[in-house]
């Protein structure tokens, strides 16, 4: 649920239900790093009360799409955590390359 | 020759620029945007620098694209074994590494006892602690296979596992312990019935209603991961009969589906000897230590402290106090972490992280979805 005024879209408050710390802090972050936020930031009015408030205010943008490509940056960096993590297993499993490189430079 | 010399000289100022470009910070801001340093009372720069434009002033970006991001992510794996594992994560925002370890621990699903149908309990454990510890014990059952169970929903062989318990110890019998491998899978569903026998008709209607073997849904038969978990003891003449069913669920509802014993993470530590430490100094540091980050190094007569295993710091800050203090820098860095999971068995701690990121995900997705 977004709330914003009517003629200025580039300030909202979005409340968010079912999530908590763990999404709110990682989008925080992500809204940060774009250039186009002049602040961001996020609440839980409630400990009891399963939603938080995510504020973003742009330079100009609506919020809402700012909010919305963050959203799809961070869907794309995990992504490329989960590949790289995939990948990682993998080269562990595998039988050890460095050891056959090593028999070779014994031979030299 | 003095033309030759003035080129060389051009070179060398020239080759750093394409590197310091993306970043020339003096280096009391660099320290401060990479490093928490750990000083004898208290951290400091424990905050960072999060706001793109925070160097905006000096013409430094400090944001973070996607780009960038995927191009100096990394992973490396220290330790895999079938319930732990131990990699670093390096390049990444604690926000996002502390999204992981929450989700990991709070909202991966695994199966867990939830309902237990007591026929006979003459132990002398009581009904509901009984129940309490049975609910705790980790199964073996891949989470993945099976739905959620809502309150009007009828317990079939995609949202339930049953587990039968008969034990009882005979008269005259030494006490016996009724341990967790002597749980029964039943893969045909519940053998009670929910009717008393005057209602029944041809066929008896019991709690579940399996429309197929269990059998035939999962490879491995679903037992319990450890099976000499103690559940109870009895004495003669005393027994135990119970049917248990298992549901899914995840760890913030309850423990007891939390698909970790632990999963937590640590900032990579970083020891700095900033002057030269020799002589008794050294000794005495090397000696102070209690994970040992210091060796001695004897070149001649001369005693001289360096840094050698950084890793086991565990920032105890002992050697930043004291007479060496003013020659040690204690750090760590800020995007590089030590990501530790230890699983309960249900899944190998590898599958765990990519479900955990896949909950991202799935979280970004919802709330982009309930934008549009």
């Amino acid at each position: 649920m977004e709330h914003t005024s009517v003629e200025n879209s580039s300030a909202s408050t979005f409340s968010i239900t079912e999530e908590d710390h763990t999404l709110a802090n990682s989008v925080r972050f992500v809204l940060n790093q774009d250039p186009r936020v002049a602040f961001c930031g996020y609440s839980i009015p409630h400990p009891a009360d399963n939603k938080v408030n995510i504020r973003v205010q742009t330079t100009g943008d609506p919020a809402k799409d700012v909010l919305k490509d963050s959203l799809q940056d961070l869907m794309v960096m995990c992504q490329n955590v989960r590949e790289r993590f995939d990948t990682a297993v993998a080269d562990f499993r595998r039988p050890n390359t460095a050891e056959a490189m090593d028999i070779d430079l014994s031979k030299k | 020759m003095p033309k030759k010399g003035a080129k060389k000289a051009k070179e060398v100022v020239d080759a750093p620029t394409p590197d310091h470009q993306e970043n020339n910070l003096p280096d009391y801001l660099e320290l401060q945007r990479t490093r928490v340093v750990c000083k004898p009372d208290a951290p400091i720069h424990t905050q960072g620098f999060q706001y793109s434009g925070a160097f905006a002033a000096m013409g430094v970006d400090n944001s973070v694209s996607v780009e960038k991001f995927c191009k100096n992510f990394k992973i490396e794996i220290n330790r895999l074994t079938e319930d732990d594992m131990e990699f670093d994560m390096i390049g990444i925002d604690a926000s996002i590494a502390n999204a992981f370890r929450r989700i990991l621990i709070a909202e991966v699903p695994t199966m867990a006892i939830e309902k237990i149908f007591m026929v006979d309990n003459t132990s002398v454990i009581a009904d509901e602690v009984l129940s309490h510890r049975l609910g705790l014990i980790p199964l073996d059952a891949d989470p993945r296979l099976f739905d959620y169970i809502s309150d009007n929903d009828v317990p079939n062989e995609r949202n339930t596992i049953v587990y039968k318990l008969h034990v009882s110890c005979g008269k005259g019998s030494p006490r016996i312990t009724v341990k967790s491998g002597q749980l029964e899978w039943l893969p045909e569903g519940s053998q009670l019935s929910a009717a008393s026998p005057a209602q029944t008709g041809d066929q008896q209607k019991t709690f579940t209603s399996f429309g197929q073997s269990q059998k035939e849904i999962s490879e491995k038969p679903l037992g319990v991961k450890i099976d000499d978990i103690t559940i109870a003891r009895l004495g003669p003449g005393q027994s135990i009969e119970l049917e248990a069913h298992a549901v899914k669920g995840v760890g913030k509802v309850h423990a007891k589906w939390s698909p970790v014993a632990t999963a937590w993470y640590r900032m990579l530590p970083e020891v700095v000897l900033i002057k030269e430490i020799k002589g008794d100094d050294a000794v005495e540091l090397q000696k102070k230590c209690p994970v040992n980050v210091f060796d001695i190094e004897e070149l001649g007569d001369i005693k001289r402290a360096v840094v050698a295993r950084p890793r086991s710091c565990t920032l105890c800050r002992e050697c930043v106090m004291g007479p060496t203090g003013e020659k040690i820098d204690l750090r760590r860095v800020r995007d590089h972490f030590i990501f530790t999971i230890e699983s309960t068995g249900a899944m190998p701690p590898e599958v765990l992280f990519t479900e955990a990121v896949k909950i991202l995900e799935e979280k970004c997705e919802r709330v982009i979805s309930e934008l549009s």
